[in-house]
């Protein structure tokens, strides 16, 4: 079990880091999502130890760690870059971090060939990482972070250097893998949709604090502030400043958008709502939905949906629509908002829940 | 960044600092100690404070060897350095020419400093050597051990023979570093040869460049064997630089207290200007 | 702006290609109309970078010629030629403010002072980058450099074409949407020719007006997004567009009806497959799952947020079904084909079906 407790890391004046507490289990894969710069690789680099934090402390099953230089801690590392030794061939590349903790040779073997049939290089193992393509490289990478059986595994961007679709295999295979291996994995990246497909807990990272950090769907699903639901959402959230009188929130042009029955006892004032792309439709969803007018700004079509760019007053949405339509900028077309799949916020963009309510 | 600490590192470094302070602090601390002290020889040294300082920078001769080191850094810096870019610019970036044309440049760096002098005395003769020989036969008078004027163009083109290739690889260093897509950029934004000069290669040669000149700038401030073995620092004293004057002093005069003030202040000048070149050129760096 | 015309244009990087694996560009025969938005889509190693450097008139193509508006301009320089690219990484002169960067392209083709400071300035408006116009480049952020690449291209309004080269790589995911449809809005209102190279296929189809599908060296299909969706000519489009991609299954036929071990599966129409292994193509999206149809053993469900894939095993191979965000799987599954998703393929290539 790795702990951070109370992590902050100022470099200069900057503080990459405030704040962070997090608790990751073993066998547990843990994604940081956020932009880039929201401190992703500074979270860790205090994690492996290669950077002490300016306070607080980091604890490794019960016993405190901070401060403990990374030879010492059992940690693998896989970076963005493809990085393995150009002159060794991929065998030898997988089998370094056992050379060098002085494995006999009959378990290195084991060990190896084990590692490249989970990660599909037996083919290769003769041939040294120049000549193979980068998804290879990449998993060569894998291999030997996986075979140092390491306690903690980071995993920084690996895929972004990728072809889409290659991303997309390794992707599907990665939580596989992690799962045969039953360390704590710990993986950032900056695609919402990537953690969803992995799974797991995500921690939502914006300006070096963690906003969220709980199972991947709920933290999706249920962000505790505006901050972690923007930086959950691809495309963008939609959202819209709103104030709340009796049971409605007022819209532009005298539309009434119903609060929803359980939030029913929030006080009137000015709210913040948000809603995924795919919440916002040209065809009622129900009988609630509320219709509101806007206009096109661009539309972009992917094959069996479109995005469509809105202007509302002075929000701008992103509708994402089955089926294709080629609207031309400046049309006005009518939208449903529906009111089941609203997020609401309040004025300092904490969410507003029933269970709070009830508080 | 301040990383984890680790004490074991301090022994990496022991070894640096037990020769540093061997080489570099324990002489320096005994030519201090020589400055402010007066000896006739047999280990008997009288207190003399300020005085060979003092006497220093009142004498001309010190005076005018430091006009001399000054022209000469100069003059120097302003052949070798665009002279060193010019050539790096044109050297080839791919294929076999690349190893050819870095040896050809290494060639000079390797030759020792004397051998070098040695070389161009006798290249420079002007009844055996290659080149004294036919740049008279030119009609040209040319002679260096009793013209000044030819001493000096003697030894400055002996210096750039020697001491361009350092400009050269460092720059060529700083130009291969810049990735395809910068020329190509270029080409689409129709920008001239002396565009890209100016916005993309110069701007990324500028880290090499000032290592370049504090570099040249430092040896050449400090040059001492060439002139030596080639000029002896004459004809007259006109090629006779600080560091030359220096081992007159202390070794033909044996004034050990004189030469060690000279060196002194010789080694402050030497900080003095490299700090000022250091500072310019990277406060410019920030300010862009 | 002008139409491109490559024509029969093959390249080698070798310097005496010959056999056709030589070639990084096999053979490409292909119109861009004038003021088209098209992306050139396809996995590393295919040859699009190296058709778009080729166009740009950075590489010179072993075989072939390229006409702007039926000029020969195969050998004209790529400044010659005038056009623009953006490259995968922001290329900027970082001791040039902002302002500079974009006015270097105009003066450098001695536009007058007072048409430059226009130009850059409505440039400037259009990138979004008016506030910081006497800033230098180099302290900017990845997007804003990005930003800058990008405006150096737009500049330029007589350009005969627009190119870009992966420029959305290293922006990050919100700003990405952000950069895409300012990028197609100004394609709209000023109708550039605009080649756009990309591996993704979310890109490429969200920007281009027709989309060329390149794989090892070759064209495999152009079309509209919706075409390449639908109608897939090559089972390497199936899989390539789409996330996840098409399921392709093999199957045998027999007039209306694919068997694919013991289920039978009924067709639109009589595919005119003639010898070569015949598959059955069909999008996860057309996969119905319920409690009809065809018994299928589910394997991983996918939550990906807008909706669920959902992996299933069918007559031992593996299928992929889309299904809503709120719906469930049934205890006993089912799957149905939507016969409108249905494409069958002869060797990989796909055949038409008649009534």
């Amino acid at each position: 079990m790795l702990e951070l407790r109370n992590v902050t890391k100022t470099v200069g004046a900057q503080e990459h880091i405030r704040d962070v507490s997090l608790t990751l289990q073993h066998g547990s894969l843990n994604v940081l999502l956020g932009p880039t710069l929201s401190g992703k690789t500074s979270l860790m680099r205090l994690m492996a130890g290669l950077d002490a934090p300016t306070s607080g402390s980091v604890w490794f099953d019960g016993k405190d760690v901070t401060g403990q230089k990374v030879q010492k801690r059992n940690v693998a590392m896989v970076y963005q870059q493809f990085i393995n030794y150009p002159a060794m061939t991929v065998y030898e590349n997988i089998a370094s971090p056992l050379r060098v903790a002085g494995v006999e040779q009959a378990k290195i073997d084991k060990e190896v060939r084990n590692a490249a049939a989970l990660l599909k290089l037996t083919p290769y193992l003769d041939r040294t990482p120049l000549n193979l393509s980068g998804g290879q490289q990449q998993r060569t990478a894998l291999a030997r972070a996986i075979v140092k059986n390491a306690s903690l595994v980071l995993l920084d961007e690996p895929l972004a250097n990728l072809d889409y679709k290659l991303r997309e295999e390794l992707r599907a295979e990665l939580p596989k893998i992690f799962a045969a291996a039953g360390t704590i994995f710990v993986y950032a990246t900056t695609e919402p949709h990537e953690a969803l497909l992995l799974g797991g807990n995500t921690a939502t990272l914006s300006e070096g604090r963690v906003t969220q950090f709980g199972p991947t769907v709920e933290v999706f699903r249920k962000p505790v502030d505006l901050v972690t639901a923007r930086t959950f959402a691809d495309p963008p959230l939609n959202t819209i400043v709103l104030s709340k009188k009796g049971a409605d929130f007022l819209l532009e042009g005298g539309v009434k958008l119903p609060v929803p029955p359980e939030l029913a006892g929030i006080a009137d004032a000015s709210y913040t709502i948000g809603f995924q792309p795919h919440h916002l439709s040209l065809e009622r969803p129900n009988a609630s939905a509320v219709p509101v007018r806007a206009k096109v700004t661009i539309t972009e079509i992917t094959g069996s949906e479109s995005f469509v760019h809105l202007d509302f007053a002075d929000a701008r949405w992103v509708m994402l629509a089955h089926g294709i339509f080629d609207f031309e900028t400046d049309d006005e077309v009518e939208v449903f908002i529906d009111p089941r799949h609203i997020m609401v916020f309040d004025q300092n963009g904490r969410a507003v829940t029933a269970s709070k309510l009830a508080a | 960044m301040d990383k984890t600490w680790n004490n074991k590192a301090w022994f990496l470094v022991l070894p640096v600092l037990v020769l540093v302070a061997f080489s570099a602090v324990i002489p320096l601390m005994t030519v201090v100690n020589y400055s402010v002290q007066d000896t006739f020889g047999n280990n008997v040294f009288f207190w003399a404070g300020t005085e060979w300082f003092e006497e220093l920078l009142a004498s001309d001769r010190f005076w005018e060897a430091m006009v001399r080191n000054q022209i000469f850094s100069f003059i120097i810096l302003a052949i070798e350095v665009p002279l060193g870019i010019f050539i790096a610019l044109n050297m080839p970036k791919k294929g076999w020419g690349v190893p050819v044309c870095l040896v050809l440049m290494a060639l000079p760096l390797l030759i020792p400093w004397n051998v070098v002098g040695t070389i161009w005395q006798v290249f420079g003769r002007n009844d055996i050597g290659l080149l004294g020989y036919y740049v008279n036969a030119l009609g040209i008078d040319y002679n260096y051990v009793q013209d000044p004027f030819d001493a000096w163009v003697t030894v400055i083109v002996m210096d750039v023979w020697h001491w361009t290739s350092l400009v050269v690889l460092l720059c060529y260093a700083g130009l291969v570093s810049i990735p395809d897509a910068f020329y190509q950029a270029a080409k689409i934004d129709g920008a001239s040869r002396w565009a890209v000069f100016r916005y993309i290669q110069l701007p990324k040669m500028q880290r090499v460049l000032l290592i370049a000149v504090l570099l040249r700038f430092m040896d050449s401030f400090m040059i001492y064997t060439e002139p030596f073995v080639v000029t002896g620092g004459g004809p007259g004293n006109s090629t006779t630089f600080l560091s030359i004057d220096l081992v007159k002093t202390a070794l033909g005069q044996f004034d050990l207290g004189p030469a060690a003030a000279m060196s002194l202040v010789y080694f402050l000048i030497i900080l003095l200007l490299s700090w000022v070149f250091y500072t310019v050129m990277t406060n410019y760096d920030a300010e862009r | 702006m002008a139409r491109i015309e490559v024509n029969h244009i093959r390249h080698s990087y070798l310097p005496n290609p010959q056999k056709d694996s030589d070639f990084a560009l096999k053979e490409v025969h292909h119109t861009f109309e004038d003021g088209g938005a098209y992306a050139l889509l396809g996995p590393s190693g295919c040859g699009k970078t190296t058709l778009l450097n080729i166009i740009s008139g950075l590489l010179h193509p072993s075989h072939g010629r390229l006409l702007f508006n039926g000029r020969d301009v195969t050998n004209l320089s790529t400044q010659e030629r005038n056009i623009a690219q953006v490259f995968q990484f922001p290329v900027i002169y970082d001791t040039m403010t902002v302002y500079d960067n974009l006015a270097f392209p105009l003066r450098n083709r001695r536009v007058p002072e007072a048409d430059v400071d226009r130009k850059v300035r409505e440039t400037l408006d259009m990138i979004d980058l008016a506030s910081l116009a006497k800033k230098k480049a180099r302290g900017l952020t990845a997007d804003q450099k990005q930003k800058i690449s990008l405006g150096r291209g737009l500049v330029r309004s007589d350009v005969n074409a627009i190119l870009f080269d992966e420029p959305l790589t290293v922006i990050d995911p919100h700003m990405k949407w952000v950069l895409r449809s300012q990028l197609k809005q100004l394609h709209r209102r000023f109708g550039y020719t605009m080649v756009y190279v990309t591996h993704d296929q979310t890109e490429a189809l969200t920007f281009a007006d027709r989309v060329v599908v390149m794989y090892d060296g070759e064209i495999v299909q152009i079309g509209t997004p919706a075409e390449l969706f639908e109608r897939p000519r090559h089972t390497f489009v199936g899989y390539f567009i789409g996330s996840p991609g098409m399921n392709v299954l093999p199957v045998s036929l027999d007039g209306r009806t694919a068997t694919l071990g013991t289920q039978r599966i009924e067709l639109p129409g009589v595919p005119k497959a003639e010898g070569g292994t015949v598959e059955l193509g069909i999008r996860p999206e057309y996969v119905r799952l319920g409690r009809e149809g065809m018994a299928v053993q589910v394997s991983k469900v996918e939550d990906v947020g807008r909706h669920k894939v959902v992996r299933a095993n069918l007559e031992g191979r593996e299928i992929a079904a889309v299904i809503g965000e709120d719906d469930e799987v049934p205890a006993d599954p089912k799957v149905r084909f939507d016969p409108a998703g249905i494409n069958i393929y002869a060797g990989s290539w796909r055949v038409e079906m008649g009534a």
